[in-house]
């Protein structure tokens, strides 16, 4: 049954190396049920469409390039890749068979059954925190941040690695500028406004297998996506956070992380 | 004070290498940076760079003097901060003619730059033929439509041709006396019982040979330098080695001059001074510095439409760098890293071309310094020296971008290209040029049909490739004859063996154009626009297919076998001096005119769009990302393009990873795949942000544009050139 699985697939970047350790195989999976504000995939939502693979068909193609992956590995992203869950499962199984690690980029939205069993089997999950208050998720994304912390505990308890992906959304996720609309003077003053996100830091920290937590920068090059796709792009007036900013962030997590 | 052996009776640069050098497996951490004297000296090379640059691109021109080996007075820059002298003139960046190869080319450069003819100079040519003069006498009317519309295009019938390698390592190793008394006993040995032409011709060389290490000595000495003795330090050896490459850049302005495979060989005198507390790192690198300066500012008069060409002014002076010898010992040597240091010592620059032979045995620290000297200063490219080493042994040199030649023992007739896009197009309109009807292929009826068919298309390319193949062949043939005649390389020459393996170097361009046309005519339905005279000058295509560039074997087949089926019909004619036949795919930036040339084509491309660069897909149809296209071009076939198979590859540092760390490693598990899968070259350009824009205008200068972001599901290439400049407008600020 799971043998004959097949996967809906948007599309494939053979040149992987931002999306778990080493080069990769890339699989974006068609699909995803939620609607993130700031997504750059808005291409990957729909549940219909992609394009058709066996499991057999997909580990043939990554067999191909080997060569380039063997210190890296395949990370099967989306959309949100557990939607097809017992592709990923299976494909999961098929390509550590081959000897390769396999990346799991999730939400966590499916957490339970084949979907879990699949989030487990991965040698990594790449885990977004779309938020570290649980509202304001349901408000950036359509649904809380429950399920992303119920799959952490669940590697936490098998004791498989994870690496954290937080996108720092100016005005929502990072408070870049003061009430009034003025730049922070220094450090301290940034750091004094964002204790949602510094303590959001601090209770990863209970958690071992966390490796890695990488604060990503909300970017616009998705936003061409939308006005293709005719769908409204909230966040129009938001600017990318500056340099020192992300700066500060970055130092933040660093001595909490110590 | 060095290990003897063969070397030590005949000349024999390579068993010298090999029982003298030292493998240096650590890191950079021993490297020096730069000394006062040398940045000193770099910034009055920026200063007079900045003066060239707002001259209109040249500085100064001696129109006055033919330039020969010992035809200017020494030249500094500052000579008491000099560790390496000799300048092609008296004055840096100050050009100089070389009419030998093209009075004509003399004459129109000196034009563009509103100078004039020195009256006696050009009196001197009304009694002296030139190499441009006596292939136009030969040519036939045949090979002069076949270049007029370029299916032949980029010919070196004007000017030299370049990319012949001397053994410059001869010069400090032996000393010109040994040489020029080598080069007599070979004369010698030369009396056959008939004087036929080649004894004649050989002999002649000889002489010219022998002369030119005299005036190269002469020149030396012009310097204060004894260079008839073997250098006896490593200061000497590199001044040595330098003399010998300006003497033939004084005389020959081929479109590459490429310097070897020199840094292993120094490495060996640097390794005495070293163990002898003669010289400190510091003191080495510096010495390597300022010949590296030198080579910096090497310069040609050419016209603009030259310069436009290959967008700029290059001279190829390729240096090969590390390998593995037939030994097993790979060849990276502390020299190998001074070298490449020299981009973070004096800069990034484009020359000398930096060359990496990759193993996947090469030390893993070298990799890496490599990779991040890639990532800092996109001036390196690398090579495979599996394959090339196979075929060439361990001492052969790239000349120009991706021409092997075993140093000192090989040389090529550079050949350009054949614009196989423009055959296609003749296959299908019965040997008529499609932009101006010109009759330049043998008459044949074209192809009528409402849609195009495979099996008759590939008939037709067949003929026309046939066809094509010899006339490329005896055109190159009247090249050659005519530039060994009126512009030979004698000081090139006379750093070689006298029993020299030739190749032909032929090429051709626009692979991945014929590939997806091939391929659109095989899998979709491809349907000809005629105009009025009964020629396709558009196509339509209905239906999706399989491009090259995807790693699809669909299509990458075919691409393999255009390139198989050229090489066969071109081995199967004869070679001026019994040169061996070979073929390259390669254009630096050429591909942009020969897009200009050629008309529409079956896979959708509009009539004056560019062509990939050399072996590249074109840009926006790899749509699986770029290891992907890697595979499609590292499935050609390197033993039918022994020439070279180019590939260029550009990619920003952040999506190679986030730390430093990881791009390095990255970006070096990317060389080791490539490589491992049988490609042969590739370029790698690391973007700044500033270029990105530039890449947006111009996607054909920036092939196989890579941009992610984690998690971001996009090709950056398969974008519309609008979608490009909104995401690079939203994110450029700070991204990059």
């Amino acid at each position: 049954m799971i043998d004959s699985a097949k996967g809906y697939v948007h599309s494939i970047e053979t040149l992987g190396a931002v999306d778990g350790p080493g080069l990769r195989f890339v699989i974006f999976l068609q699909g995803c049920p939620l609607r993130c504000k700031f997504c750059h995939n808005p291409d990957t939502w729909r549940f219909e469409g992609g394009e058709e693979y066996t499991v057999d068909e997909m580990v043939k193609k990554i067999l191909r390039y080997r060569t380039y992956i063997k210190s890296g590995g395949v990370t099967i992203s989306g959309g949100e890749p557990l939607r097809q869950a017992e592709f990923v499962l299976a494909l999961t199984e098929a390509l550590q068979k081959e000897g390769l690690h396999v990346a799991v980029d999730t939400s966590g939205i499916y957490c339970e059954g084949v979907a879990l069993e699949a989030a487990l089997k991965a040698d990594l999950i790449l885990l977004d925190i779309k938020s570290f208050d649980r509202e304001k998720a349901k408000d950036l994304t359509g649904f809380t941040t429950d399920h992303a912390w119920s799959l952490l505990e669940a590697r936490q308890k098998e004791n498989k690695p994870v690496w954290i992906r937080h996108v720092m959304v100016p005005g929502i996720t990072l408070i870049d500028k003061k009430t009034d609309g003025s730049s922070f003077e220094s450090e301290e003053e940034w750091r004094s406004a964002n204790s949602e996100l510094l303590d959001g830091m601090r209770r990863l920290n209970d958690y071992s297998c966390i490796e890695r937590i990488d604060l990503l920068p909300f970017h616009k090059m998705g936003e061409f996506k939308y006005e293709e796709l005719h769908f409204p792009y909230e966040l129009k007036e938001v600017e990318e956070p500056s340099e020192e900013v992300v700066e500060w962030a970055e130092n933040a997590l660093e001595e909490i992380r110590k | 004070m060095f290990v003897p052996g063969k070397w030590s009776e005949d000349i024999c640069v390579r068993d010298f290498i090999n029982k003298n050098y030292t493998p240096y497996d650590g890191d950079e951490s021993f490297l020096a940076g730069p000394t006062q004297a040398t940045t000193d000296l770099w910034n009055q090379i920026l200063e007079l760079r900045k003066k060239e640059k707002e001259n209109g691109g040249v500085l100064d021109i001696d129109e006055h003097t033919i330039s020969t080996i010992t035809s200017h007075a020494p030249g500094y820059i500052d000579k008491d901060k000099e560790k390496i002298v000799g300048l092609q003139t008296d004055a840096p960046l100050k050009r100089a003619i070389m009419p030998f190869g093209g009075i004509r080319m003399v004459r129109s450069s000196l034009d563009a730059y509103a100078r004039e003819m020195d009256p006696e100079v050009e009196r001197v040519f009304q009694y002296r033929k030139t190499h441009n003069d006596g292939v136009f006498d030969a040519y036939t009317p045949e090979m002069q439509r076949a270049r007029h519309c370029g299916i032949l295009t980029g010919l070196p019938d004007a000017y030299g041709r370049g990319r012949i390698i001397g053994d410059y390592r001869r010069i400090p190793l032996y000393g010109t006396a040994f040489l020029i008394a080598q080069k007599r006993k070979a004369k010698d040995q030369i009396l056959p019982d008939v004087m036929d032409v080649e004894t004649i011709q050989q002999r002649e060389e000889i002489s010219e040979q022998v002369r030119s290490l005299y005036e190269l000595t002469k020149m030396a000495q012009s310097y204060g330098f004894d260079i008839s003795r073997a250098a006896r330090n490593f200061t000497e050896a590199v001044q040595w080695l330098y003399f010998g490459y300006l003497g033939v850049v004084k005389e020959q302005n081929g479109a590459a001059m490429s310097l070897g495979r020199v840094s292993t060989f120094l490495d060996i005198y640097a390794e005495e001074e070293l163990r002898n507390g003669t010289m400190t790192e510091s003191e080495i690198q510096e010495v390597v510095d300022h010949f590296i300066m030198k080579l910096r500012i090497v310069r040609f008069l050419r016209t603009p439409a030259y310069d436009e060409l290959f967008s700029g002014d290059p001279t190829w002076i390729t240096e090969s760098i590390g390998g593995i010898g037939l030994d097993g010992r790979h060849m990276v040597t502390k020299m190998s890293y001074r070298f490449l240091h020299t981009l973070e010592n004096i800069g990034s620059a484009p020359e000398p071309n930096m060359t990496i032979l990759w193993s996947p045995n090469l030390p893993e620290n070298f990799k890496k310094y490599c990779a991040k000297i890639s990532i800092n200063t996109s001036s390196i490219q690398y090579e495979s020296d599996e394959l090339m080493r196979e075929k060439f042994g361990d001492d052969y040199a790239i000349a120009c971008c991706v021409s092997a030649m075993r140093v000192g023992k090989q040389m090529q007739f550079f050949g350009a290209r054949a614009n196989l896009a423009k055959a296609l197009l003749y296959s299908i309109n019965g040997g008529r040029d499609e932009k101006t009807g010109d009759q330049v292929g043998p008459v044949r009826n074209p192809i009528t049909s409402e849609y195009l068919d495979y099996d008759e298309v590939m008939a037709r390319f067949d003929e026309t490739c046939a066809w094509l193949s010899k006339l490329y062949i005896n055109t190159l043939n009247v090249i050659h004859y005519m530039h060994d005649k009126y512009c030979y390389e004698r000081l090139e020459m006379a750093l070689h063996d006298e029993k020299i393996d030739r190749t032909m170097a032929c090429g051709l361009s626009g692979l991945s154009v014929i590939a997806d046309s091939l391929s659109a005519i095989k899998y979709a339905k491809v349907k000809p626009i005629r105009n009025e005279m009964g020629l396709a000058v558009d196509f339509e295509i209905t239906g999706d297919y399989p491009q090259y560039g995807n790693d699809n074997p669909k299509v990458d087949r075919i691409a393999a076998e255009v390139v198989r089926k050229f090489m066969k019909h071109l081995s199967k004619h004869k070679c001026y001096r019994n040169a061996r036949p070979t073929q390259s795919i390669l254009t630096i930036t050429s591909n942009v005119v020969y897009g200009k040339k050629t008309g529409s084509t079956p896979d959708g491309r509009k009539a004056g769009e560019p062509f990939a660069p050399g072996a590249n897909p074109m840009h926006g149809r790899d749509r699986s990302g770029a290891v992907a296209s890697m595979r499609s071009v590292a499935n050609l076939q390197y033993d039918y393009s022994e020439d070279g198979i180019s590939y260029t590859f550009s990619i920003l540092p952040s999506t190679l990873g986030k730390t430093e760390e990881e791009q390095k490693n990255n970006l070096y598990n990317l060389l080791d795949g490539y490589f491992n899968d049988g490609g042969h070259h590739i370029n790698v350009n690391v973007l700044v942000r500033k270029t990105l824009l530039d890449a947006m205008d111009h996607p054909e200068k920036y092939p196989q544009l890579t941009i992610r972001v984690s998690g971001y599901a996009v090709n950056f290439t398969t974008l519309t050139h609008e979608q490009q400049l909104e995401v690079v407008r939203r994110t450029v600020h700070s991204k990059f």
